[in-house]
C-alpha cells in the first residue's frame, strides 16, 4: 500500500514541476496541503472501522496513470444520451476524463445569473468567490481519498444559483471516464453553491466508455444557503472494471431544505461517503439511496448527518438490492450535538437479498448528546415475500416475471421520491435495466 | 372438469387432508363447509399450487390432466382461479398494472392477442361496474390499504377479468358486512356459467343464501364426510357441526357418498 502512496506522491511532484498551467497560487496552496495530508493518511485499511467491509487493495495494487482527455474516443451527444438517462430537457455540462467538453455540453437555457461552468474556467473568472468556498466544506476524514482528490484537483464543475432564483429544469453534470489503454485515474471535483432562497435540481452522473480499468475518485461540495431548496441526484453507472470512490459533503444553513438521492447502479466497486452538516436552525435534509448489486459488485454507503443546530430534521431511507455474489454495506451515522435540541432524525435501511451468495452489512451509529430529541433507526434484510410471489403466480404471471415485478416494486419507492417528474420516469426505466436478472439469481431456500 | 381422488396432503409433517374425494362438473357450484381446522383452506391452496403443502398420496385431474404437476402460473393459465381468503398486499405494484400483466399472461397462453392499454381500460371499467369498484383502487398498489370488503371485491374483479374455468372461493365471505357480501355475491352470480364451475369454501352458510350451491359437502378431519344439496347447508346452520362429527365418529367407514357424480 505504501508503494501505491509513493506513486501518487511522485506523480504529484512531476505535475508540480510542470506547474505553469496549474492555476493561481491559492489553488497551489490547497493542493500542497492536501498532498501532505494524503501522505500522512495513505489509503484506508480494513482495520479502520469505517472501512472494515471495503478492502481497497484492488485499488492500491493497480498503477493508475492520470487520465488525459483523448478527443479521438468517439464520444457523441447520442452516446451520452444512451449512457445516461436519455436526452433530458435542461442544461448539461460534460467532462470527459476530467476535462470540460463544450461541444458535448449545452448550457444555453439557464435563467439569468445562474453560473454553470467547468471549475477550471470558474477559478479563472470567479477566483475570489471560489477560493472562499472550495475545499472548505468537505470534511476531513481518515481515508485519504478526499485529500488525494484535492491534491490532484484540476477540473470539474462549478454551479452557482444566485439568491431567489428558481431553476426549473435539472442541471445535469456528466462525468465520463475512459481508459482505452493503461488503467487511469480521475479526480472530478464539483462545487455547488445554492444561495439564499434559490431552488434547483442538480443531477451528477458518472458513466464510463469502454471496459478499461479506471479509478474515479470524486468529491462534491454542496453549500445550501438560508432557505435554499435543493434536490441533488447522484448516479453511479460505470462499467464493472471501474472503481468509484465518491465523497459528497453538504453544508446547510438556516431553514434550508436539501434532498439527496443516490443511485448506485455500477457493478464494480463503489464507495459513497455522504456527509450533511445541519449548521442552521430549522434546516431539513432527506437522504434517499438505492443501491443495486449484480455479479461481484461491492457497494458501500457511509452516511453521516451532523445535527449541529437546534430544530433541524433529517430523514434517511436507503434500500439495497443484491443479487449474484454481490455485497453491500450501509453505515448510517447520526450525530446530535449538545446544542441541537428538538432534533428529529429518522433513519431506515431496507435490503433485499436475491441470492444465497449475496450479502449485506448494515449498521446504524447514533451519537446523541442532546436530551430533547427524537431519533429513530431501523433496518431490515429479507428475501422476496413468498406470499406475494405465490399471489402473482396464482394469477398466471410466471415465476421470473413475478420476481422481477416484486423487485421492481421494492425499488420503485426510491424513484417515487424524486421530486423532478421527468427524472422520475427516466430513473424508473433505467433502474429496471439494472435489477438482478434471473440468470444470476439462484432460488432462495 | 375436476376430479380429486384419495388426496392426502401434509403441511409441516402434519397430515391435513386424509383421503379426500371430490368430483366437480362444468356449470356446477359446490360448497365445501366445515369447522375450523377441517382442511378447507388446505384444499383451496393445494388446488392453486402453494408449495408449502406436500401431497403425500392421491391425484387431482383437471380436464383429465394431472394438475399437481403444474406450477401455479400454469394452473392459472389453464383456468384455475383462487379467490384468496387473505389477499396479499403488494406495495409498489399498481393494481391495474398487475391485472394487465395477469390478463395478458393468460390471453397469450390461450392463443389470444394481448390487450392494449385502451382495450384493457374498457374491459376493467366494464367489470369494475359489476362490483361497484371505486376506479381509484385500480391505481393504488395491489390491496395496499384496502378495506376487507375492497380486498374481496378486488378478488372477484380479478376473477371476472381472468375468466377462469374453475373458480375456488376461499372464505370470500369472511369479514364482510352484509352489504359488502351482497355486492360480492352479485359479482359471483354474474359469473356463473354453463362452462364454468365454482367451489365455494365457507365456514358459515350465510353466503350460500346469495350464491346458491348445487351441492354441499361437509369436510371434517381432512375428508368429506357428508354431501347433499343446499338443504344440508341449512341444516348445518340450524344444528352446527357437532352432530356431523358425532355421526362420523359412530361410522366405522367414511361414507361412500363422499364421491359425487
Amino acid at each position: 500500500m505504501d508503494a501505491a502512496v509513493d506513486t501518487y506522491l511522485s506523480t504529484f511532484a512531476e505535475l508540480e514541476q510542470a506547474a505553469a498551467s496549474r492555476g493561481p497560487t491559492w489553488v497551489h496552496g490547497i493542493r500542497t496541503q492536501a498532498i501532505a495530508r494524503f501522505a500522512e493518511l495513505g489509503f484506508p485499511s480494513t482495520r479502520l472501522e469505517d472501512w472494515r467491509y471495503t478492502n481497497v487493495t484492488p485499488i492500491t495494487k493497480v498503477r493508475f496513470l492520470p487520465a488525459r482527455a483523448d478527443h479521438r474516443n468517439g464520444l457523441s451527444a447520442d452516446w451520452l444520451d444512451q449512457a445516461t438517462l436519455g436526452g433530458l430537457a435542461g442544461s448539461r455540462l460534460v467532462l470527459v476524463d476530467g476535462q470540460f467538453r463544450p461541444e458535448l455540453s449545452s448550457l444555453e437555457v439557464l435563467p439569468c445569473g445562474v453560473h454553470v461552468s467547468s471549475l477550471a474556467a470558474a477559478i479563472e473568472t470567479d477566483g475570489d468567490f471560489i477560493e472562499a468556498r472550495l475545499a472548505r466544506f468537505a470534511r476531513d476524514d481518515e481515508s485519504g481519498f478526499l485529500a488525494l482528490n484535492t491534491a490532484f484537483l484540476e477540473d470539474g464543475a462549478f454551479l452557482r444559483i444566485p439568491p431567489g432564483t428558481v431553476v426549473e429544469r435539472p442541471i445535469h453534470v456528466v462525468y465520463v471516464s475512459t481508459a482505452p489503454g493503461d488503467p487511469t485515474v480521475s479526480h472530478p471535483r464539483t462545487l455547488i453553491v445554492a444561495e439564499d432562497g434559490c431552488q434547483a435540481t442538480i443531477l451528477e452522473s458518472y458513466v464510463s466508455l469502454g471496459t478499461g480499468t479506471h479509478l474515479t475518485n470524486a468529491v462534491t461540495e454542496l453549500v445550501a444557503g438560508p432557505s435554499a431548496v435543493v434536490e441533488h441526484i447522484k448516479l453511479a453507472l460505470q462499467a464493472e472494471s471501474v472503481f468509484h470512490v465518491a465523497t459528497l459533503s453538504v453544508y446547510q444553513e438556516r431553514a434550508s431544505n436539501v434532498v439527496l438521492h443516490s443511485f448506485s447502479l455500477s457493478n464494480g466497486l463503489v464507495r459513497n461517503d455522504v456527509t450533511v452538516v445541519l449548521d442552521g436552525e430549522g434546516s431539513e435534509c432527506t437522504l434517499n439511496g438505492l443501491f443495486v448489486g449484480n455479479g461481484h459488485a461491492h457497494v458501500d454507503n457511509h452516511t453521516t448527518i451532523d445535527h449541529v443546530k437546534p430544530r433541524c430534521s433529517s430523514q434517511e431511507l436507503y434500500k439495497g438490492i443484491l443479487g449474484g455474489k454481490s455485497s453491500g454495506v450501509f453505515n448510517g451515522r447520526i450525530r446530535v450535538r449538545p446544542n441541537a435540541q428538538k432534533t428529529s432524525a429518522r433513519q431506515t435501511n431496507k435490503n433485499l437479498l436475491l441470492s444465497p451468495g449475496a450479502q449485506i452489512n448494515t449498521k446504524p451509529q447514533l451519537e446523541i448528546s442532546a436530551d430533547d430529541v427524537k431519533c429513530y433507526h431501523g433496518s431490515t434484510i429479507g428475501q422476496l415475500d413468498a406470499d406475494a410471489l405465490f399471489y402473482l403466480r396464482a394469477r398466471g404471471i410466471d415465476k421470473d416475471a413475478a420476481r422481477a415485478l416484486l423487485t421492481q416494486a421494492f425499488a420503485s419507492e426510491m424513484m417515487d421520491r424524486l421530486r423532478c417528474e421527468p427524472l422520475r420516469r427516466r430513473f424508473e426505466a433505467l433502474v429496471l435495466t439494472r435489477l438482478p436478472a434471473r440468470a444470476d439469481t439462484e432460488e432462495s431456500p | 372438469m375436476l376430479q380429486i381422488n384419495n388426496l392426502h396432503v401434509s403441511i409441516d409433517k402434519k397430515e391435513i387432508l386424509q383421503g379426500l374425494n371430490l368430483t366437480v362438473h362444468a356449470g356446477e357450484v359446490h360448497a365445501v363447509m366445515g369447522p375450523n381446522g377441517s382442511g378447507k383452506s388446505t384444499l383451496a391452496n393445494v388446488l392453486a399450487g402453494r408449495s408449502a403443502y406436500e401431497v403425500m398420496q392421491g391425484e387431482v385431474l383437471f380436464e383429465g390432466r394431472d394438475l399437481l404437476s403444474m406450477p401455479p402460473e400454469l394452473r392459472a393459465r389453464e383456468g384455475i382461479f383462487l379467490a384468496f381468503q387473505y389477499p396479499v398486499e403488494i406495495p409498489g405494484v399498481s393494481n391495474s398494472y398487475f391485472l394487465k400483466a395477469a390478463v395478458n399472461a393468460i390471453r397469450t397462453h390461450r392463443g389470444l392477442e394481448e390487450l392494449d392499454a385502451m382495450d384493457f381500460l374498457a374491459l376493467i371499467k366494464e367489470k369494475g361496474n359489476l362490483l361497484d369498484m371505486d376506479q381509484a383502487l385500480l391505481n393504488r398498489s395491489v390491496n395496499e390499504g384496502f378495506s376487507g370488503g375492497e380486498k374481496k371485491r378486488n378478488e372477484i374483479l380479478q376473477m371476472a377479468m381472468l375468466e377462469p374455468k374453475l373458480a375456488i372461493l376461499d372464505e370470500t365471505d369472511s369479514g364482510l358486512d352484509i352489504d359488502a357480501m351482497q355486492i360480492v355475491a352479485k359479482g359471483v352470480n354474474a359469473l356463473r356459467r354453463k362452462d364454468r364451475a365454482m367451489i365455494v369454501i365457507t365456514h358459515y352458510q350465510r353466503l350460500l343464501h346469495f350464491v346458491v350451491p348445487d351441492h354441499v359437502h361437509v369436510l371434517s378431519e381432512g375428508r368429506i364426510v357428508k354431501s347433499g344439496d343446499r338443504e344440508l347447508a341449512l341444516e348445518l346452520e340450524a344444528k352446527g357441526y357437532g352432530w356431523i362429527e358425532q355421526e362420523v365418529a359412530g361410522t366405522p367407514q367414511p361414507p361412500l357418498a363422499a364421491t359425487l357424480q
